[in-house]
């Protein structure tokens, strides 16, 4: 191993240095500062005589005479079982005060994509507990669906919700505890309040133990954000399909790994894309979503849940729309919703679970399942479209038919979204609370279930009930 | 990919090494030539030349790679090895057998430098000569026929780059791809293999007018917006308004007799979604499975971007080589945008010149050109064959003025507009009726006058003008509701409630819904007619709105769409429609 005293310019995350042998693109860097301080980084560009390095922890402290070693590898995870119930930084350095990781191996943190042809398609329904989940976007083992949330929306509760709910029912009986999850838990310059409340809870639900976590807090160097997810993911794959564990993986929060991108893009002078985020963050982001699934053959499954805070609330904004096309869905926390107090405040209409018709249904979960959700996605959309009308003709000015759909469209919200987070409903219940809420419309507007379903579900007495109470 | 033939010229050394684009010294190469990039030996493009410098775009991962490593040249352009064995086959973009690569690879996981031949060089065939010793053959012309699957018969062809002459001698009998079937008085020996350079349209005599429809079993499709044998259409769309499952319906029911289905930067598991599905599912017009007329293309979003802006080309240089047995062919790519990314990725990393948005400036010349392959052609050996396109697009934001979308609409003459508005309400296929088009339609009416109803025209019209109607009418209830107007247009929204939900929707997991007959879709569209007709009599004589809508008959119009027995159900429900209503006059 080479050491070079060779630096030429240091600018934000990068440092250039001059060197006399090929260095490998992608490869550790480790710079040591004259005060003694030992500095991780990776190549970004390799080329004859000069490379340039993104450092992840700053490059304060760095000089002209610091000292620049090159380990000839690129970035690998040391993987093992005993992972965990452990805590480690944004680099992967345990910080629990435990012992000494042990490796089993050392994994490439890159990751390489998965063979479509040896993947094997999730379709195992993934209880949440949470009706408006499991009832309208139902989640799959192998999946990677996001949460779209905004400053100051209660997206952590909702993560943490489901982390404590998440089982596959059909498994639950039979082997003790064989359906829950190990939770890889990924934070990406997050508050160390927003933290403490993570790991509280781990500490409150016992979840720890079957837990990882990779901490980058938001005073810990951006640039390392960058290498966090895909350390977590790499500590997932090896747990999924080498050990054999169902594996959750909790990313949070990507825009400020997206933030991070654009730091190195920006330092790095490249031509920017839209809103300054570089133009390969589509494919870039591709690399940290794709790696979720199923593989034919192996025992565990990666699922992956990501949140978002979208700038703005706006879901056009280049992060939440590349996270869309490679996510298969998305979970949109709303502002209005969360201010009337619904928890947890998820907006099924924009929301999307893209797997969701193969993972439901007789035999996963009931018969039922895809006319209901189907249904109530028609019957609310139609009570909001009315809602706008409401405020400008009053609802007296409405058909009969028009204020059953905004009746529905109101019971949706307060007794089908809302439910808390600490309620546990199983798909039972959620469906159930789907018909009490159909049953409210005439059987003749239910056009999109099917006529042996309705006979067998519809609530004869409901209608007349709902018209006493409403007049 | 093919396996190129191995005449290095000479090594070039790596001098730079950034993300996908490697920059070597030395090297001896031409545009597009096809090199081995280090160690590994990764696959790369050659992409510029400057001087002593070759820009190389690579094909895979080059993590570790560092400069003073060799290139290799391989004097070949990146070509596609045609021949039987594509057909229920799935390849990366550089068409390397995904199955193949999990074997050579031993791992679930894509790993760097493994190579393999497009088709099977093992395999053998039974060959069937179709011309005799004697027979003067020229290029292009089928010389013999391999039963390939199930559903096609592949034709052997003399390449179009030969020179052709008398047939010195060809036999019945088993070969592999390789093995010559046939030798020509000029010297030349056909084999069932070719090669060819993906980035180059295979010859054609001439591109004609299509006609015919490419019937997809939509309603929305075939009724309102058709695209043609040989046509090309676009489908953008935000993000879960529906591109892949429209993309994926017209694979599974398409009338083509071939599909290329290209997954540009798709998601994994939507392609393993289509690797499971495709062999259950059987052709509606031949009863095989659907997979033994279907070639996929996967390069997911996570496969180096090299090979994502290459599997367009792999994915039309096949269709190009079916439509040149005759026979009509359909290549869907998902997604277009992805594909333009790529190239934009790339040329970034060249620090060309941007143009909009940071896309190369040629990127309307690069998508006129990939469109321009498709079309109905007299081929080279006088048959006749198509090639239809169908590009998804992903405007960012879901905003159709963004350059790829832009230009895209410029070239193709089928725009099938997805709506997130309809999407969030359920409403599929989300093609939004007001802003889609189809530039088809007049020269494939005949066809349909023909082949379904003499006034399938006229009804398409009637059920156009309502629905426009309707979108007038909706700003009106919008202000006032729908109390303060006239009976007439009440009734009109009325009935363009059903073509909405009865007719444009169409439910793509239903068993039977899921492939709609173009005669079904005239039926159901004439029923929902039948129920306005007789509707407004009732009006005119005298009965009210409410007591119309509220006839039995009337919500049975919804189940048109999944009854099995349909000829039965609509003839029921016509009469049914006809006898309640007048009972209320």
């Amino acid at each position: 191993m080479k050491e070079y005293q060779t630096i030429t310019e240091v600018s934000g995350p990068l440092v250039f240095a001059e060197v006399d042998e090929p260095v490998g693109y992608d490869e550790i860097v480790e710079i040591e500062t004259p005060e003694g301080r030992t500095l991780r980084g990776q190549v970004l560009e390799s080329s004859e005589g000069l490379v340039s390095i993104q450092v992840f922890e700053g490059t304060g402290g760095i000089d002209r005479n610091a000292s620049v070693r090159f380990l000839g590898e690129t970035m690998k995870m040391p993987v093992t079982e005993d992972l965990l119930g452990r805590v480690l930084d944004g680099s992967g350095n345990p910080i629990d005060g435990g012992p000494d990781i042990v490796p089993d191996e050392r994994i490439d943190i890159v990751g390489e994509a998965i063979n479509p042809y040896s993947r094997e398609y999730p379709e195992e329904f993934i209880q949440t507990g949470v009706s408006a989940i499991d009832g309208m976007n139902t989640l799959v083992r192998g999946q990677k669906l996001p949460i779209f949330s905004g400053s100051g929306l209660p997206h952590n509760e909702l993560a943490l919700q489901i982390a404590r709910q998440a089982t596959v029912p059909e498994e639950e009986e039979g082997d003790e505890g064989g359906s829950e999850f190990a939770v890889i838990f990924g934070a990406m310059g997050i508050t160390q309040e927003e933290a403490n409340e993570f790991m509280q809870d781990f500490e409150r639900t016992g979840a720890l133990e079957r837990s990882v976590v990779f901490m980058n807090l938001a005073d810990d160097p951006a640039v390392e954000r960058t290498v966090t997810p895909r350390l977590a993911l790499t500590t997932a794959e090896y747990l999924a399909f080498e050990k054999g564990y169902h594996v959750l993986v909790i990313l949070t929060d990507i825009t400020n790994y997206c933030e991070a991108l654009r730091e190195i893009g920006a330092a790095r002078e490249e031509v920017p894309g839209r809103r300054g985020y570089p133009g390969y963050m589509y494919t870039d982001l591709a690399q940290l979503y794709e790696r979720a699934g199923r593989i034919e053959g192996r025992e565990g499954s990666v699922t992956q849940i990501p949140i978002l805070t979208m700038p703005g609330d706006d879901d056009t904004h280049p992060i939440p729309d590349l996270t869309g096309y490679i996510t298969e869905g998305q979970i949109v926390m709303d502002r209005d919703l969360n201010s009337q107090g619904i928890e947890p405040p998820i907006n099924v209409l924009p929301s999307l679970s893209r797997l969701m018709d193969d993972g439901i249904g007789e035999g996963l979960t009931r018969a039922d399942h895809g006319d209901v959700s189907d249904q109530m996605y028609a019957a609310y959309a139609e009570g909001e479209d009315l809602r706008d009308l409401v405020n400008i003709v009053g609802r007296e000015a409405l058909s009969e038919r028009d204020n059953k759909f905004l009746d529905f469209a109101d019971r949706f919200e307060n007794e089908f979204a809302q439910q808390g987070y600490e309620t546990n409903r199983t798909i039972e219940d959620t469906l159930e609370i789907g018909w009490d809420l159909l049953s409210m419309l005439p059987k003749e507007e239910l056009n999109r279930i099917g006529e042996d379903l309705i006979e067998e579900h519809y609530r004869e007495d409901e209608g007349e009930q709902v018209e006493a109470t409403a007049d | 990919m093919s396996q190129a033939i191995e005449t290095v010229d000479e090594d070039g050394v790596i001098e730079r090494v950034s993300g996908p684009v490697v920059t070597a010294t030395d090297l001896d190469a031409r545009m597009n030539d096809v090199v081995y990039v280090g160690n590994e030996g990764l696959m790369g493009e050659v992409i510029e030349i400057e001087g002593n410098l070759t820009t190389i775009q690579v094909y895979e991962e080059t993590s570790g790679v560092g400069p003073g490593e060799p290139v290799e040249n391989t004097g070949e352009p990146l070509s596609v090895d045609l021949g039987p064995g594509m057909l229920n086959a799935i390849y990366d973009g550089v068409q390397r057998p995904l199955d193949v690569l999990e074997e050579k690879m031993g791992t679930a996981f894509l790993d760097r430098g493994v190579d393999a031949p497009g088709i099977d060089f093992e395999k053998v065939w039974e060959f069937e000569p179709t011309v005799d010793e004697g027979d003067s053959v020229g290029p292009g012309d089928v010389i013999g026929e391999v039963p390939e699957t199930a559903s096609i018969t592949h034709k052997v062809m003399v390449p179009p780059n030969y020179e052709g002459g008398e047939v010195t001698s060809i036999e019945a009998g088993e070969f592999t791809v390789d093995e010559p079937v046939a030798e020509l008085d000029s010297g030349e020996e056909v084999t069932m293999h070719q090669e060819w350079p993906v980035r180059e349209a295979r010859p054609a005599n001439e591109k004609e007018t299509p006609t015919i429809p490419l019937v997809s079993g939509q309603r929305i499709l075939d009724g309102l917006f058709p695209i043609a044998k040989g046509g090309t259409a676009a489908i953008p769309g935000p993000f879960g308004s529906g591109k892949t499952v429209t993309q994926h319906q017209l694979a599974k029911w398409a009338d083509a007799d071939i599909v290329v289905y290209v997954g540009c930067g798709e998601r994994g598991n939507e392609m393993t979604e289509v690797i499971e599905d495709f062999p259950e599912l059987e052709d509606p017009k031949t009863g095989k499975p659907l997979m033994s007329r279907t070639c996929l293309i996967a390069n997911t979003s996570n496969m180096p971007v090299a090979a994502r802006e290459s599997c367009i080309y792999t994915g039309i240089t096949i269709a190009e080589y079916f439509r040149d047995m005759g026979y009509d062919v359909a290549l869907m790519a998902d997604s277009t945008s992805r594909w333009a990314e790529a190239m934009r990725e790339i040329s970034s990393r060249l620090e060309e010149m941007p143009g909009e948005e940071g896309y190369p400036a040629y990127l309307a010349a690069s998508l006129s050109e990939f469109y321009e392959r498709a079309g109905l052609f007299q081929n080279i050996n006088g048959t006749q064959g198509s090639v239809s396109v169908i590009g998804a697009v992903s405007p960012p934001g879901g905003d159709f003025s963004e350059p790829v979308t832009q230009n895209t609409l410029r070239i193709v003459k089928t725009f099938w507009a997805l709506d997130a508005d309809l999407a969030e309400r359920r409403h599929f296929p989300s093609i939004n009726w007001t802003e889609s088009y189809s530039l088809y339609r007049q020269q494939l009416d005949p066809w349909f006058r023909e082949n379904v109803e003499e006034d399938w025209p006229e009804v398409r019209q009637w059920a156009v003008d309502v629905l426009d109607e309707e979108g007038e009418l909706q700003e009106i209830v919008q202000l006032v509701g729908k109390d303060a107007l006239p009976e007439d247009q009440q009734l009109t929204l009325e009935v363009a409630r059903y073509l909405r939900e009865a007719w444009l929707q169409q439910n793509a997991f239903h068993d039977v819904d899921t492939y709609c007959d173009p005669k079904k879709t005239y039926r159901m569209l004439r029923a929902i007619k039948t129920f306005n007709d007789e509707a407004f009599e009732a009006l005119e004589a005298g009965v009210p709105v409410e007591e119309i809508a509220d006839v039995d008959a009337v919500p049975r119009l919804n189940r048109m769409g999944t009854a099995e027995e349909w000829n039965e159900f609509i003839d029921e429900l016509e009469s049914d429609l006809e006898e309640q209503i007048r009972s209320l006059y």
